[in-house]
């Protein structure tokens, strides 16, 4: 127990738990999206995610021709290698996650089975993504070149404002803002509101069921694969596992926040960093899974539909 | 789609009670028969070419049809989506290693109280999180599964994560030692419990926790207006179920000897509930069929030994695509009953 590291920094556990937090956020959409719309855990999701990290490994290190001990490079050249990083990550967890949808639920939801047997293929899918890079990569860690140099934009209350991680919550917060927009705004958002409220009158509705469930997984994709970028670019490293505790850490942060609410997922991935980072400051890294699953516990018992409540309410299973 | 399960259950109920007793015991002849198997000509195929099939049949056939089974009864009996049965697989083993390393009990003054933890754990999990609804209780109890383990991991009095090593074996019985040297004698006593472990089950489904199970599963709403008691039974079913996990780490630890907390991951919790969907939930027949394909499954084809898990991953997706009921689903009725819920 070490409770003065609160007083002393304070600001600056905030200030990562926020960062953290906004990661949990992004790749929680990839549950919650795809729970509002399907009320299926989307299990592979975690595996999306560490298939976005190796993606801009390729990236960088492939076609970008970083090698892992060259110097960080600026200005326009360090914003394209920056931004193709994000938007490849982006399109492959993207694609990956339509491809999941077809290949492991979309034959099982059109024969109308449990969600039981889509959990089951999902968590096979999950170990054979998961699996297949660990031979790739003969279970070793695998370093990513750093291009964008760790300057700092100075420090305000012991904080230190670091350009990564000042990047991560500015863009996590643009492009929640813009989710938020397409999906409270557009057409195809209402769509997808419409298949969460109810599968049956949607379609009466004439909206193309497969069209909109695939929209879902490919926006959850995208969300993944910018958390994939946030998270390589922070931490500067990836493994063939990185995405099984990142991925039970999102979909606390999903249940958390309410599952299949969107603004949920938000404000439960923030919730869920900042309890991780103070709870491992005061306890010691090791017991912060113990915590984070405390809280949802304790959340769980007293409000059951998450801290803001689901999309879409459901008494009953 | 065939149903062998609907069809064996037509051939069953042809017979008399002479000729069931019949099927039945020559059934757990061969059963028993199972470890020499691997030495008898036609049937040496199945033996495994890295771990002696012997052994492969104790841990990880046996030991996984034993809490796939245990497993049933929560997910397959009464619909509780549990990701965290590990636990109490966990709790069983870990009572066995302390209780017999620094108080000298032996296996069989364990088992008892191994399971009674278990039990206790199982009813101090379910009373908050089975007020939940499915989806939540799912994660509730994945976290439950994480926090024993790492409850395991960072505490003195279970070795951190070096484990517990030097754990006895249980002390011979009739005659029938229990050895390094003789892993038949573990088998016919995961054997003796698993058989143990169906008669209860199917001693409770006839019963009235049984049908509280079944209308629990089709509809809890109706079950809770018909006037039962919904919690009581939901409870009873997942102590009931840590109880079977619990044992089997009882059994476990005294069989290996050496026990650490990265035996109780995440991963075996998702490899029992696979045993109990792949097989077909709620049917105890597919329940074992199932536990005993996917456990030997890895150990047979380890000559290909990377890619291994990731044939694994396949075969779950296609067999989910396949045949999403299982190998051998559910009984028809009860099926239809599930269908017409929709």
């Amino acid at each position: 127990m070490n409770f003065s590291v609160v007083t002393s920094q304070f600001w600056s556990l905030c200030l990562q738990g926020v960062a953290l937090g906004l990661i949990y956020s992004l790749i929680s959409l990839g549950y919650t999206m795809v729970y509002g719309v399907l009320r299926l855990i989307n299990f592979a999701n975690s595996e999306v995610f560490m298939v976005g990290t190796f993606s801009i490994l390729f990236i960088q290190v492939s076609i970008l021709k970083h090698p892992l001990n060259i110097k960080p490079i600026h200005g326009f050249q360090l914003i394209g290698a920056l931004l193709l990083s994000l938007v490849g990550a982006m399109l492959v967890c993207a694609l990956l996650a339509m491809l999941v949808e077809l290949v492991a639920y979309r034959r099982l939801r059109a024969h109308g089975t449990n969600r039981l047997a889509s959990l089951i293929s999902a968590i096979g899918t999950s170990i054979f993504l998961s699996e297949s890079f660990r031979i790739l990569t003969h279970s070793r860690p695998q370093t990513s070149p750093r291009l964008l140099e760790k300057w700092t934009f100075g420090e305000i209350a012991g904080a230190n404002f670091r350009i990564d991680t000042v990047m991560a919550i500015v863009a996590s917060i643009a492009i929640f803002f813009a989710l938020d927009q397409f999906v409270n705004r557009s057409r195809l958002g209402a769509a997808i509101r419409a298949v969460s409220m109810s599968e049956e009158n949607s379609r009466l509705m004439g909206i193309n069921l497969n069209r909109v469930v695939t929209l879902t997984f490919a926006i959850g994709g995208l969300t993944t694969g910018a958390a994939a970028f946030f998270y390589t670019t922070i931490y500067e490293n990836t493994q063939f596992n990185v995405g099984f505790n990142l991925g039970i850490a999102a979909f606390t942060a999903a249940v958390l926040g309410g599952i299949g609410n969107l603004r949920g997922a938000f404000y439960g991935g923030l919730a869920l960093g900042l309890i991780e980072q103070f709870a491992s400051a005061i306890l010691g890294s090791q017991w912060k899974a113990v915590t984070v699953f405390l809280v949802l516990v304790l959340v769980l018992l007293i409000k059951p539909s998450g801290i803001f409540g689901e999309a879409v309410q459901q008494t009953r299973t | 789609m065939l149903n062998i399960r609907d069809k064996g259950a037509e051939v069953w109920e042809g017979w008399n009670r002479p000729k069931r007793v019949a099927f039945v015991l020559i059934s757990i002849f061969v059963a028993g028969l199972l470890p020499f198997a691997a030495n008898w000509g036609p049937t040496s195929f199945l033996n495994t070419p890295i771990t002696s099939f012997q052994n492969v049949l104790v841990y990880p056939v046996g030991m996984f049809i034993l809490m796939a089974l245990g497993l049933n009864i929560v997910v397959g009996k009464s619909g509780l989506l549990d990701l965290g049965y590990v636990a109490f697989f966990a709790i069983g083993a870990y009572s066995q290693a302390i209780l017999s390393t620094k108080f000298g009990w032996s296996t069989w003054e364990v088992l008892p109280v191994g399971i009674g933890i278990a039990m206790f754990s199982g009813m101090l999990l379910g009373l908050p999180a089975l007020r939940l609804r499915g989806d939540y209780l799912a994660i509730i109890t994945l976290g439950f599964g994480e926090i024993v383990r790492i409850i395991a991991l960072n505490s003195k009095q279970t070795g951190g994560p070096n484990g517990v090593a030097g754990i006895p074996n249980p002390p011979a019985v009739f005659g029938f030692k229990f050895d390094l040297m003789h892993p038949e004698h573990y088998f016919w006593l995961v054997l003796g419990m698993i058989l143990l472990v169906v008669w209860m089950i199917r001693r409770f489904t006839v019963r009235r926790p049984g049908r509280a199970w079944e209308a629990i599963r089709q509809d809890e709403d109706v079950a809770a207006l018909m006037g039962v008691n919904t919690l009581v039974y939901k409870l009873w079913s997942f102590v009931i179920g840590a109880a079977v996990g619990g044992a089997a780490g009882v059994l476990y630890a005294s069989k290996v000897m050496v026990i650490s907390p990265d035996m109780f991951k995440f991963d075996v919790s998702v490899l029992i509930l696979a045993c109990v969907v792949f097989g077909g939930i709620g049917n105890i027949w597919g329940v074992i069929l199932g536990a005993g394909i996917l456990a030997y499954l890895p150990d047979r084809i380890r000559f290909i030994s990377d890619a291994r898990q990731v044939i694994f991953g396949l075969v779950l997706i296609i067999m989910m695509n396949v045949r999403p009921d299982g190998l051998l689903p559910r009984k028809k009725r009860e099926k239809i009953s599930e269908k017409s819920k929709k």
